[in-house]
């Protein structure tokens, strides 16, 4: 049994669901961007945003904040529309994305938009912030924590692994890497690209504890995050497996979707899909 | 007959013996304990060298503060980018050719795009590394750094002045590149000799040919200097120009009005460097003739620092072929 109440559970699959519909609207009003990865992690930047993080919308810079850094900047997307919808910023502004000016630009950029804890883009390069943060933290005694959002796809890069070194050998257990495990990356299938399994025994062997959670079940998410969160000693990585372009089905499981936008029409049906997903949400079968 | 500047305290830079030969990578090492003797929030990260880049003294005195991580130069910088945002001011040291060589993107990135305090170190750049040869020797760094938004590129030009800038670099609050060499060379300037990140200073007066130098050369250009003032009655201004970024366009181009025509005097490859940057600020502000000392498009190789040197045309007898080569198209 999870952790969350029904009817908490039903209020976050609801958020949820609302920031997937900003999702597709802020990537049909860009006209480009990353769909599926953006779609498939909206359940986990739920969860983080509405119910284990300490943060607050309106102290972008409180200094015992928990920080969130998503390394895989390509999939703001859906960090943007979380956080409009956790009262950040006001969600007109998702139809900005990636436009001129915006605050919301196309890899996310720290010194645009407080709270957004690093620039990314370039990947593989997050956790490694991420490790630098928890070790200042721990440093000064400071009990905030650190979630690293992280492409599986990623984790093909070197510097992510100098960076699982490093928080293994300072044990830094207020450190928690989220693996977004969609098995998809520009180039189609991760494990036809550059496997990556097994990811378990490869962390592990690093001195990491590894989780495993469906990342779009909103009560495993919230539990597994909450199980980590209470098991001191090794830094945490949780492997959630996703359904690239969840929600809408006629993206889910594609690669073609990894890295385009919807057309008018295909947003139109997107949304439709959607909303009707949202009003059977709580509603006995 | 002396014409350095009284102002600027040098040493007797031409005696034969008795000049003090102290690596500028020890000036790195002190600067770092003062630093942090400063500030509290100054760490320092290594690349398992800490003896090649001084920081053992900061390591004895301040355990808690240092972080070993090995052969990792990328997650040097990001790690400390990391730091930095949580309110840290780390200084990250490897051989220049590793850091920032092996992590530009993560300098780009997660240092300069992204705006945090975060320094790092680089030792064993130039030819002048010596036997350990061309992969080991830095000589593209300055063009790397200098090219990135928000950077600040330091080449002292002795112990004294690397000590300076390294404590000049913890107190500024931004992204710092700080470059030294491995050999012992000459100590030319004095505690009393003033620093300031920006500001080039004139180290000796002349009104004929401007040598603008950065780093272990800037000696070398001295005594260039006053070769040519004996021999060819050619008297020689020389800048030291220990910030290549943000460059001092101003005592640039006051150089070049002074003088009319320019000599760069840098160890480090012409394309992109210092004098690159010279160059660029000249040919649009007050365009004079112009020579580049430094290696021309080549890598180095195993030597003794003074045949390397020599070889990649940076010895006194080149900057003198240079000066002479300006002073002819000046007429």
């Amino acid at each position: 049994m999870s952790t969350l109440s029904p009817e908490r559970r039903f209020e976050l699959e609801r958020h949820a669901n609302a920031v997937r519909r900003s999702i597709i609207e802020s990537l049909l009003a860009a006209g480009s961007g990353h769909s599926a990865g953006s779609l498939d992690m909206a359940d986990v930047f739920t969860a983080l945003y509405f119910e284990v993080m300490r943060h607050d919308a309106a102290r972008p810079d409180w200094p015992d904040r928990d920080r969130l850094l998503l390394s895989a900047g390509h999939i703001c997307p859906v960090r943007y529309a979380a956080m409009a919808h956790a009262g950040y910023f006001p969600l007109e502004e998702l139809r900005t994305l990636r436009k001129l000016g915006t605050r919301l630009q196309g890899h996310p950029e720290r010194t645009r938009l407080p709270s957004l804890e690093t620039t990314s883009g370039p990947l593989g390069e997050g956790l490694a912030q991420g490790v630098g943060m928890a070790y200042a933290a721990k440093l000064d005694g400071n009990d905030w924590r650190v979630y690293v959002v992280t492409s599986d796809a990623e984790h093909q890069a070197g510097l992510h692994w100098e960076a699982a070194m490093v928080a293994g050998k300072y044990g830094l257990d207020r450190l928690v890497c989220i693996v977004d495990r969609n098995f998809i990356q520009i180039d189609g299938d991760t494990e036809a690209v550059m496997p990556l399994e097994p990811f378990r025994a490869k962390y592990e062997a690093f001195n990491w504890r590894v989780w495993e959670c469906d990342g779009n079940d909103m009560g495993d998410v919230v539990d597994t995050l909450r199980r980590a969160n209470a098991t001191p000693g090794k830094p945490h990585a949780i492997v959630a497996r996703t359904i690239p372009g969840k929600g809408v089905s006629f993206m889910e499981n594609d690669f073609l979707w990894h890295g385009k936008p919807p057309k008018k029409d295909e947003a139109d049906l997107a949304l439709a899909e959607l909303q009707a997903a949202y009003e059977k949400i709580g509603v006995p079968a | 007959m002396t014409t350095t500047l009284p102002s600027m305290h040098l040493v007797d830079y031409r005696a034969a013996t008795g000049l003090q030969q102290v690596p500028t990578r020890n000036g790195f090492g002190e600067g770092l304990v003062e630093a942090a003797q400063r500030d509290p929030r100054v760490l320092a990260l290594c690349a398992d060298l800490v003896e090649s880049t001084r920081m053992q003294a900061f390591r004895d005195a301040f355990p808690e503060r240092f972080v070993e991580l090995g052969v990792h130069e990328q997650m040097l910088v990001a790690m400390a980018a990391g730091l930095a945002s949580a309110g840290k001011v780390p200084f990250v040291a490897s051989y220049a050719m590793f850091c920032p060589g092996r992590a530009w993107e993560q300098v780009r990135t997660t240092m300069c795009l992204n705006e945090t305090n975060v320094k790092i170190a680089g030792a064993h750049a130039g030819v002048s590394v010596g036997p350990d040869g061309a992969t080991h020797q830095a000589i593209e760094d300055i063009a790397i750094m200098r090219c990135i938004p928000n950077m600040t590129v330091l080449v002292p030009c002795d112990a004294v002045q690397t000590r300076k800038a390294t404590l000049a670099a913890a107190a500024l609050d931004g992204p710092v590149y700080i470059r030294f060499g491995r050999e012992k060379s000459p100590v030319i300037t004095t505690e009393d000799t003033p620093f300031e990140i920006g500001r080039a200073q004139v180290f000796r007066d002349g009104a004929d040919v401007a040598i603008v130098a950065c780093g272990i050369l800037v000696q070398n250009a001295l005594v260039a200097a006053d070769e040519l003032a004996r021999e060819d009655g050619v008297h020689c201004l020389v800048l030291n120009n220990h910030t290549v970024k943000p460059l001092d366009a101003a005592s640039v181009i006051a150089a070049a009005r002074r003088c009319g025509a320019v000599v760069t005097v840098e160890e480090h490859q012409v394309a992109g460097g210092a004098g690159s940057a010279v160059a660029e600020v000249l040919a649009e502000e007050y365009p004079v003739p112009i020579r580049f000392v430094g290696v021309r498009d080549r890598f180095g190789q195993s030597g003794t620092p003074d045949e390397l040197i020599e070889l990649y045309g940076m010895g006194v007898r080149s900057i003198k072929e240079a000066v002479r080569t300006v002073v002819r198209r000046k007429r």
